[in-house]
């Protein structure tokens, strides 16, 4: 029972240790980056789950991370009054899903409001995810590479031609995100330290049910499936289902990520959705030791930390990629993992004993 | 109607007929072995009836279902629980987890109930640990429960993979080849097994290439050669059976 609770405890010691040390040195700004790297990281475990524990590639995750934000900033942002006839609109009207308001140049707006675009939002990720998912999870390897791919470059020219989603500007203006009376998904500096707590409270919860997931009898299934898919099948796991689920599960968790970032940013655009985050989700998996959930968020971090202070400069994809690349060769079950100790003790012992 | 009936069975790759025309049953509680020289058609002949290949044309019938168009999940969940010629573990799950993934057909939890750990869950992870634990203990293998199944020594393997099949519950037993890889002693070690799995009321095929165990421990005996079945009966008639004793020992 400790030995569960220790990797938690330490993570909320850490969590609070990081605000008060910003406190007292008075560089609450760093928050900022650390509540972004929450929200990333909320993806990054929720993918692990699918790359790591059931051994499915998905090239595609930020797809899932923009249809949940750019979905989220659409519905709160775009105008329905022009709509207002409409049955749809007069339903969600009287259904009290909508919400009158001012955009900044002071028109009148009538939009949803932000609880109901947020469900919606991860309703139809995770449908999407669904759809995609039958056909494309019968594929194996490289193929499953390729496909989920071209699902990420899909949904990228799909924001980035849509005038609807806004084209190369992304959408902006997103209104906050009032989660309960006192509790505002927002990029306010006098909220930042209520955001930073509840990113990160989102992703304890996240690892919370991801945790328990791993350690049940579908976790077992689902890290079968990555062991051996004749063996499994032979003892009775429906692959196809446990693999599709996991997928969509996945995908919640991306969207929701989504969701709450692009609340918390008051934007999304469409670098969001492009292939190379989807390779920095991929690389960050890999570089936490794939099948390994705490080593995925502690990677997740520090990198996508580095990232956002801007610490790689313009080189940033690149770093990612090259951290994919070194991994692949001289890691490929994470730097975690690789027993450095043992590699450098056989090192310098005289060989040929 | 017996326990399970294979009817007319074909399978065509291209132009090799690997199993061709084979019928035979195999009746509740009796244990029944596949014996052929390689390439008889013997491990199609399993994954024919395990569902991992489709037939070309025949008929599968187990406990009274056709088995046409199932797929292998499904025929496990019936009962039919089979081993591999290559041991197929999970490797980087311990012993005990790859028994444990045994259990599966026999519990229910889902993915809601997983994640939020519902209180009913519970019991049944508990129950699920015993049982594979009592498994691994049955199979002397009990020490090993913690260590990474893909560490193990080979014979350790076998006894785990085994344990995972019978974690299942099944009615119907297919060995691919046990005692493959294994030396004198550990081959009767899966002699007794066997019996001791027999015992247990699970109906047993196997497939294998060791006659000694085969000629010990059958009631039962099939030979195929070039896909066809050339024999069949007890074990004393096969041993004296002309057409046999030219396939294994040359005219």
């Amino acid at each position: 029972m400790m030995k569960k609770l220790l990797a938690p405890l330490i993570l909320v010691a850490f969590l609070v240790g990081i605000q008060l040390l910003c406190r007292w040195t008075d560089t609450l700004y760093y928050l900022t980056q650390m509540t972004m790297a929450g929200y990333y990281s909320l993806l990054v475990i929720g993918l692990c789950l699918v790359m790591g524990y059931a051994g499915q590639i998905s090239l595609g995750h930020a797809g899932f991370f923009a249809i949940g934000g750019y979905l989220s900033a659409a519905l709160t942002t775009r105008n329905l009054l022009p709509f207002q006839k409409t049955f749809l609109v007069k339903a969600l009207s009287s259904a009290g899903l909508l919400i009158s308001g001012q955009d900044i140049y002071g028109e009148k707006l009538l939009v949803v409001t932000p609880w109901a675009a947020c469900i919606a939002a991860v309703l139809i990720a995770a449908t999407i995810a669904f759809l995609i998912g039958i056909p494309v999870l019968k594929l194996k390897g490289h193929y499953l590479a390729m496909a989920t791919l071209g699902f990420g470059i899909i949904i990228y020219r799909v924001v980035l031609a849509s005038s609807y989603f806004g084209g190369a500007d992304g959408i902006s203006a997103v209104p906050s995100f009032k989660l309960l009376p006192g509790l505002t998904v927002n990029g306010s500096t006098s909220d930042r330290v209520q955001n930073y707590y509840i990113a990160w409270t989102l992703v304890l919860f996240g690892m919370f049910l991801l945790r328990n997931l791993i350690n049940s009898r579908v976790g077992r299934a689902l890290r079968a499936i990555h062991g051996s898919e004749k063996a499994a099948e032979s003892i009775g796991v429906d692959i196809a289902r446990y693999k599709l689920y996991s997928f969509v599960l996945s995908a919640v968790f991306a969207a929701v990520a989504g969701v709450f970032l692009t609340h918390y940013n008051g934007s999304i655009g469409p670098s969001e959705a492009s292939v190379m985050k989807s390779i920095r989700y991929v690389a960050i998996v890999a570089v936490g030791g794939m099948s390994h959930i705490w080593g995925a968020l502690f990677m997740s971090v520090i990198l996508n930390f580095l990232s956002l202070r801007g610490v790689f400069g313009s080189y940033d994809d690149a770093v990612f990629g090259v951290i994919l690349i070194l991994i692949m060769l001289f890691a490929p079950n994470g730097i975690l993992r690789i027993g450095l100790g043992a590699k450098l003790k056989s090192f310098f012992q005289p060989k040929g004993e | 109607m017996a326990f399970l009936e294979v009817t007319n069975l074909c399978k065509q790759f291209g132009g090799l007929k690997a199993v061709s025309d084979v019928s035979f049953q195999v009746e509740k509680g009796v244990i029944k072995a596949v014996i052929g020289p390689n390439g008889a058609g013997k491990t199609t002949l399993f994954n024919l009836i395990s569902c991992s290949l489709t037939p070309s044309s025949g008929k599968v019938r187990f406990d009274g279902y056709d088995l046409k168009g199932k797929k292998p999940h499904q025929v496990a969940a019936l009962g039919l629980g089979r081993t591999f010629q290559n041991i197929e573990m999970f490797a980087e799950m311990t012993a005990l987890e790859n028994v444990m993934v045994g259990r599966h057909i026999q519990s229910r939890s889902g993915f809601f109930a997983s994640m939020f750990k519902m209180p009913w869950t519970l019991p049944e992870e508990r129950n699920i640990r015993e049982k594979s634990m009592e498994l691994l203990d049955l199979l002397g293998v009990l020490d090993c429960a913690d260590v990474e199944a893909g560490s193990l020594a080979f014979g350790q393997q076998r006894a785990v993979e085994f344990a995972r099949a019978l974690a299942m519950e099944p009615k119907l037993l297919l060995l691919d080849e046990p005692a493959a890889g294994l030396n004198i002693y550990e081959t009767a070690e899966v002699g007794r097994l066997i019996a001791k799995i027999s015992d247990l009321g699970i109906t047993v095929l196997l497939v294998e290439h060791d006659m000694s165990l085969v000629m010990d421990i059958s009631d039962e005996i099939v030979v195929l050669s070039f896909g066809q079945t050339i024999a069949e009966g007890l074990p004393s008639e096969i041993r004296n059976d002309p057409e046999v004793i030219k396939i294994y020992l040359g005219e």
